[in-house]
């Protein structure tokens, strides 16, 4: 299944790169290489969000986790995810690595969304570091007051239909 | 030297710097706190655990890291290409001011299929919008992107929660876009005087 998944992201990378290729050999090298600097840019942060996911794992009460944000938290569960959520730096790896430390140590699927869809929606690193420098103030700050009920939305989505 | 880039738009106008760069260090403050962060909770491990424990993790957290690096190098591979091929003058008349409800739609399907990470989305977000993308619309697509990009749930969450979770997390994201990109158009028209300065 994830041999097929990844095969298809590569399958997907040939067409595009094939079809900037078409287009133009300046084109399709300049993608090429910052496609290959972003890689290189990203790997030492792969690298420490990965490896060091597990120990942060290793070292999370379970109690307290279970306790906060298990099955019984309700609302007051997914609150305090979301706030945990926002609160959690970005980059890639972290927010999931954290989620999935906190789905191994008792807290339930709902919290556990509530706490990656904040994270995802809000987290204050990549708001700093690459939104507010990239884009326009007025817009950014629309669509943080505009996602702020998603996270309350996808999590009772998730205790309504009991799943996953 | 020829005039080959960028692709062929003979009635657009001259299309802005689809990728404004700025400089990505491979590491900064925030890297360095959750390096801090990680090797403190290694040393615990290490010396409440024991070593067998502390290196147990260490091989599965390799191995984890080996097969997430060819994702990686794919993903950023597609972000880099795609964002040369998009085709502007396409968004900006399915996605622009008059788009509607369409509008949303067609923009929540754009930011679930276009790959790449931070470094893409934000710059393609913001060309977006000067090309005549509507507030809404650009909402929408940062939104869908952000909980329901298919690279990055790919790469990123289903080596860690396998494809059960991430896809019911996934489908229950579906609406929040349609949402946010609905609320934003609603506060846009109540602060419109206030923010006039677009890019």
């Amino acid at each position: 299944m994830i041999y097929i998944v990844e095969a298809l992201l590569w399958i997907l990378v040939a067409a595009l790169g094939l079809a900037c290729a078409v287009r133009g050999r300046i084109l399709f090298n300049e993608g090429l290489r910052e496609g290959a600097m972003d890689f290189l840019r990203l790997l030492p942060k792969v690298m420490i969000g990965v490896i060091g996911s597990g120990y942060i794992a290793a070292i999370m009460p379970p109690e307290i986790i279970g306790r906060w944000l298990g099955p019984d938290s309700g609302f007051f569960g997914v609150l305090i995810a979301v706030i945990g959520g926002a609160l959690t730096p970005g980059g890639p790896v972290v927010g999931f690595s954290i989620s999935a430390a906190a789905l191994k140590s008792g807290a339930a699927s709902p919290q556990v969304i509530a706490y990656m869809t904040a994270w995802a929606l809000f987290a204050v690193q990549r708001f700093v570091l690459w939104e507010l420098p990239t884009m326009p103030r007025g817009l950014t700050w629309t669509r943080l007051i505009a996602s702020l009920p998603l996270p309350f939305i996808v999590a009772g989505g998730a205790m309504l239909l009991g799943r996953p | 030297m020829t005039l080959e880039t960028p692709p062929p738009a003979p009635t657009a106008p001259p299309p802005p710097p689809i990728i404004k760069r700025r400089k990505r260090k491979p590491f900064d403050w925030s890297t360095a706190a959750i390096l801090t962060m990680m090797s403190a909770a290694a040393a615990v491990v290490y010396f409440r655990d024991g070593s067998e424990k502390f290196f147990e993790i260490l091989y599965h957290d390799l191995r984890l890291f080996a097969d997430v690096l060819l994702k990686v190098a794919a993903g950023c591979l597609l972000g880099a290409f795609l964002a040369r091929l998009m085709p502007r003058e396409l968004v900006a008349r399915w996605i622009g001011a008059e788009s509607g409800f369409v509008g949303l739609l067609v923009a929540t399907v754009l930011g679930a299929i276009l790959p790449g990470g931070p470094v893409t989305i934000y710059p393609v977000a913001s060309a977006l919008l000067v090309m005549g993308a509507d507030v809404g619309a650009t909402v929408a697509f940062l939104t869908s992107w952000t909980l329901m990009g298919y690279t990055r749930a790919l790469v990123w969450e289903i080596p860690f929660f396998g494809p059960e979770f991430v896809g019911w997390r996934i489908l229950l994201s579906t609406p929040t876009p349609l949402i946010a990109g609905l609320l934003a158009r609603h506060i846009i028209r109540n602060l419109r005087p206030h923010w006039e300065q677009k890019p």
